[in-house]
């Protein structure tokens, strides 16, 4: 398999924050049923990598690619095929959890209501379907966030500490939909603190001040 | 199956309907507030009602503009805070669209709102009723432009933590042409001369900012996001 054709590659990306050299050159490559562990110290710029690599920001020098094809050049075709779950859980607090799902996946491809009940239920939530996101806990809150990343059927997945707020049957939960995710041929970029135990082929990428 | 933009759009604006319906106070606020403001002219200036009638125009316009620039403080700014604006950045629509939406949706429950409380106040004010229908088209004409002027304005100062003082500072100067034509329509409207040109002016106006302000203000979000 060729990644560079195939996958998501990251190429010696410099990003600048100020005076501060935030990312040095760094370099990655995802094929398809594989999953890029990003690790490091706090301020080291994982989430700011998994900002570029989204193509929310764009970095000074370097490259993001998508099926050997750049991600700024065919924004459209990379953003369908993307599901980004940023560290705040981004739900809207006055819509419902189902509501918030329809309104964010919609814009992607259409999802009839059971669909997104069902990505609902996959998390473990599907009894906080019609309640206001304001008065959902952190956990639960994460839990939906993953709900859209599931409902949105994307190939590539851009996880920033999908672990956090979770119990262990939260996490056992998300390690189990990378699994899935990876051995159905998706790709995966996920940054996280903690070890990731995972039956499926796990690349590690460790960033350093 | 994939989403074309227009119904996106719609999409997007029904989502914005929605949240302002939640929020029935932030919806209420700069409607009160135009009533506030109009109701203490004639209360602070004791004037009689053919004076009350000269000044009622300008009141009218100063009034509607301050209102609706108080509400487009909320334009981006909550979907910026809860992280929803990078969701509908990447969503695979530009940011042109996401923009024109939320202004769109932006202007229907304020701008919309203030120009059909307008005759409540033009009444109370001495506008006389021949007069509503230009007041009514040039403050929909009016409050339209501002929403797409102020999307620009909003789009720059989303990242800043005192950014309603700049946005003022920013949006009002582009306003004033909006304040001038538009109490001009009102006032030859009142004095019964044909109040044609200054409508003509104010379309225009409203028609350019239509047309490129979506684009710079899609612009000024790209810049805050990064």
């Amino acid at each position: 398999m060729n990644i560079a054709t195939d996958g998501l590659a990251v190429d010696r990306v410099h990003v600048w924050r100020g005076d501060r050299h935030v990312l040095q050159g760094v370099s990655a490559q995802i094929g398809r049923g594989q999953l890029l562990h990003v690790s490091g110290p706090n301020g080291t710029g994982k989430t700011t990598l998994l900002r570029v690599v989204s193509g929310l920001l764009r970095p000074e020098q370097g490259s993001v690619t998508w099926q050997g094809q750049s991600i700024v050049s065919h924004r459209t075709d990379y953003q369908a095929a993307l599901a980004y779950a940023a560290h705040e859980p981004a739900l809207k607090a006055d819509l419902t959890a189902l509501e918030n799902l329809r309104f964010s996946v919609g814009m992607k491809r259409r999802s009839p209501p059971h669909e997104l009940r069902e990505a609902l239920e996959r998390t473990g939530v599907a009894a906080c379907a019609d309640l206001p996101a304001r008065v959902l806990s952190a956990g639960q809150r994460r839990r939906v966030s993953l709900a859209r990343v599931l409902a949105m059927q994307a190939s590539v997945w851009l996880l920033d500490e999908p672990y956090a707020n979770l119990d262990a049957a939260g996490s056992e939960l998300v390690s189990g939909l990378l699994q899935a995710h990876v051995a159905a041929g998706g790709l995966a970029l996920v940054v996280a603190h903690r070890e990731l135990a995972l039956a499926c082929n796990v690349r590690r990428l460790e960033l350093n001040s | 199956m994939t989403v074309s933009g227009w119904q996106a759009f719609w999409l997007l604006v029904h989502r914005e309907m929605r949240l302002s319906f939640r929020r029935p106070e932030q919806l209420l606020q700069p409607l009160v507030f135009f009533l506030i403001v109009t109701t203490l002219f004639p209360l602070g200036l004791s004037l009689q009602l053919s004076l009350l009638r000269d000044i009622a125009p300008g009141v009218l316009w100063v009034a509607a503009l301050l209102s609706a620039l108080l509400s487009l403080d909320f334009l981006f700014k909550s979907d910026a805070d809860d992280g929803t604006l990078e969701q509908l950045a990447l969503s695979g629509h530009g940011l042109t669209l996401i923009v024109a939406a939320k202004t769109l949706a932006h202007w229907l429950v304020t701008g919309l709102a203030l120009v059909l409380v307008s005759p409540i106040v033009g009444t109370a004010l001495g506008i006389p009723v021949g007069a509503f229908a230009t007041m009514l088209l040039s403050l929909a004409l009016g409050t339209l432009t501002l929403s797409w002027l102020g999307a620009i304005g909003a789009g720059l100062t989303i990242g800043l933590r005192r950014g309603n003082v700049l946005l003022s500072l920013i949006v009002l100067p582009l306003a004033t042409p909006l304040l001038i034509f538009g109490a001009a329509a009102t006032e030859r409207a009142v004095s019964g001369t044909s109040a044609v040109g200054a409508l003509y002016f104010l379309a225009a106006l409203c028609v350019f900012t239509c047309t490129l302000a979506p684009f710079a203000a899609a612009a000024a979000l790209r810049i805050t996001l990064e």
